[in-house]
């Protein structure tokens, strides 16, 4: 097959995919549509299976490090830690949304940077407006907030964003490494969203609240924040061991299961289990690895060609801050994932100062789109789904105060740092 | 006089202590909203490419918010301590809240934008649309202090 016949598949099946997982008919897995495009990308020839193969194996750990997240983050929520941080914001707080909002910034942030985006979205959310709003607090402020900081908080560890976890292989860092170049960043993230949320929500802020107590007390998960400890230091240690940190998050998913089996009655094995392996969500990972195929296939069939030379080959700032901004437009037409996919082989041999900034313009450029990226916001507006032209517009507004910010703020706070480290 | 009261998070007790001074003659009825675009944002659950969440994140939001206000009402309704309609109400929060005054002789609201900066932002987005389409007369009241003569900046120079 001739290689531009060959790019043509490749990008029809790409935006197939892309497209499927926008409209997800009849509410299907994402995967599901991606799955067969992936095959058939390999069947036509448009990708050599054995690039395919290769692809799987880079892709493997990375899935695998993201399913035992996943379940790590589901553990902690049936532990009852989220419900207890809830508890602990609305006692601190002292019926002050302004304190709150403080105690959400902490909350959010380290939920992202520990357990991923996917728990603070998915997890955090729902506790953070049942908080506020049983405090008698307006829940805007804090959830808003809560939602944004899962994309800029999760600059700080691999673990953060499954964007991360894409390009810790490309960047050839190690776990601690990535860590001390991104913390600075992530510090200014947060800064700038903070003074941002404060400074916009200041009138919903300074309602009074009115508490009303539920009585309800859940004791601190004492055991389930110990094993969450254990396995970010189980990460940290894993690189200069040189095994996967992917077996450190297995450990801490296996402690807390078998307590949990422990401790259950009989009857709530089964559905336990269920519920973990549900939270591993199979069709998600192979999502991941059916796209990573085809976009591998668009890269290598002349997309790498085409725009190669407009990706900057530099790590000097302006160099940074170019790639960052790439980053960002790509992240918000498309979505992050096939985002950081397609940058990822481009900047790779730059090294890992570009890599990183390429990973500030996917993890903090999508808060600038409501749902993700633009061709997701039309779609869903065609098929009118859910979505409210207010909310949209003081999201879109508030992703403009701090987007172009924060991507500005971050990149040149990386690069502050790899000129003080090295890389 | 049938009267009604807007119990919103942060501004109902200044509603309920309002219409603790209606005479008893007064018919009272709080009405709450359950309001899915003042909640949690879905947006970003959607924006989470791959991970088919968004149905059943969507149905836990609207749970959510739903339980919040009818919370919130049930609250008002013990601490007014009279007898009155408890109304909740699902939708845009604005529209509701002017739909639910068709029936109403006065309507009773509570400032509700930012209180620190006196001006055209003290009023929040939906007590404006409330005040402009209520079809009843609309008492706005104050949540806490009242401000004093002193928060009147001084006048432009040349007046």
């Amino acid at each position: 097959m001739t290689t531009p016949v060959a790019e043509v598949i490749s990008v029809v099946c790409l935006i197939a995919v892309l497209g499927f997982a926008v409209v997800r008919p009849r509410g299907l897995p994402e995967g599901v549509g991606a799955v067969p495009a992936a095959i058939l990308v390999v069947a036509v020839g448009a990708l050599p299976l054995a690039v395919a193969w290769q692809e799987v194996q880079g892709l493997g750990p990375t899935v695998a490090f993201l399913a035992a997240i996943l379940m790590l983050a589901h553990l902690c929520k049936e532990e009852g830690m989220f419900d207890a941080a809830g508890e602990l914001m609305a006692r601190r707080s002292r019926g002050r949304p302004t304190r709150l909002l403080g105690l959400v910034f902490v909350v959010a942030s380290l939920t992202t940077a520990v357990l991923s985006l996917d728990a603070t979205v998915v997890l955090l959310t729902p506790v953070v407006f049942a908080t506020a709003s049983r405090l008698g607090a307006r829940p805007k402020p804090h959830v808003y907030a809560t939602s944004h900081l899962a994309n800029s908080a999760s600059l700080l560890l691999p673990v953060s964003n499954l964007t991360n976890l894409l390009a810790m292989g490309a960047a050839g860092l190690s776990f601690v490494k990535f860590g001390a170049l991104m913390a600075l960043p992530w510090l200014v993230a947060i800064g700038i969203e903070y003074f941002v949320h404060r400074w916009w929500f200041a009138g919903d802020l300074s309602v009074v609240a009115t508490p009303r107590d539920t009585g309800r007390r859940t004791p601190i998960p004492v055991f389930a924040l110990v094993v969450v400890a254990l396995t970010l230091a189980g990460f940290v240690v894993s690189s200069p061991l040189h095994i996967e940190p992917f077996w450190a998050a297995l450990a801490g998913v296996l402690v807390l299961a078998a307590k949990r089996l422990l401790m259950d009655p009989p009857g709530r094995h089964r559905p336990e289990l269920r519920e973990l392996l549900a939270a591993a969500n199979l069709w998600f990972l192979l999502f991941v690895l059916a796209l990573g195929i085809i976009v591998k296939a668009v890269v290598d069939n002349g997309l790498a060609a085409a725009i190669g030379h407009l990706v900057p080959t530099g790590s000097d700032l302006v160099s940074l801050l170019l790639l960052a901004g790439l980053a960002a437009v790509l992240a918000n037409l498309v979505n992050n994932l096939p985002a950081v996919l397609v940058l990822l082989p481009l900047v790779a041999p730059v090294g890992p100062a570009a890599v990183l900034a390429v990973l500030i313009g996917v993890n903090i450029g999508p808060n600038l789109t409501y749902v993700g990226s633009l061709a997701t916001l039309l779609w869903r507006r065609i098929l009118a789904d859910h979505d409210h032209d207010t909310e949209i517009g003081e999201f879109t507004k508030l992703g403009l105060l701090t987007v172009p910010v924060s991507l500005i703020a971050c990149t040149a706070s990386l690069w502050v740092a790899v000129q003080l480290m090295g890389v | 006089m049938k009267v009604a009261g807007w119990i919103a998070a942060g501004t109902w007790p200044a509603v309920v202590e309002a219409m603790q001074r209606r005479p008893a003659s007064d018919e009272l009825v709080l009405v709450a909203v359950a309001d899915e675009s003042e909640g949690v944002p879905t947006g970003p659950l959607a924006g989470l490419m791959g991970r088919g969440r968004r149905a059943e994140a969507t149905a836990a939001v609207d749970q959510l918010s739903r339980s919040a206000a009818q919370e919130l009402l049930d609250q008002a309704v013990a601490a007014l301590g009279r007898p009155c309609e408890a109304q909740l109400r699902t939708g845009f929060t604005e529209r509701e809240v002017t739909a639910a005054a068709a029936a109403i002789d006065l309507l009773i609201v509570a400032r509700d934008g930012d209180r620190t900066r006196l001006g055209p932002r003290s009023l929040g987005r939906h007590t404006r649309f409330v005040i402009d389409h209520a079809p009843c007369t609309v008492a706005v009241v104050w949540p806490g202090e009242t401000p004093g003569l002193d928060s009147i900046p001084a006048p432009p120079p040349d007046r």
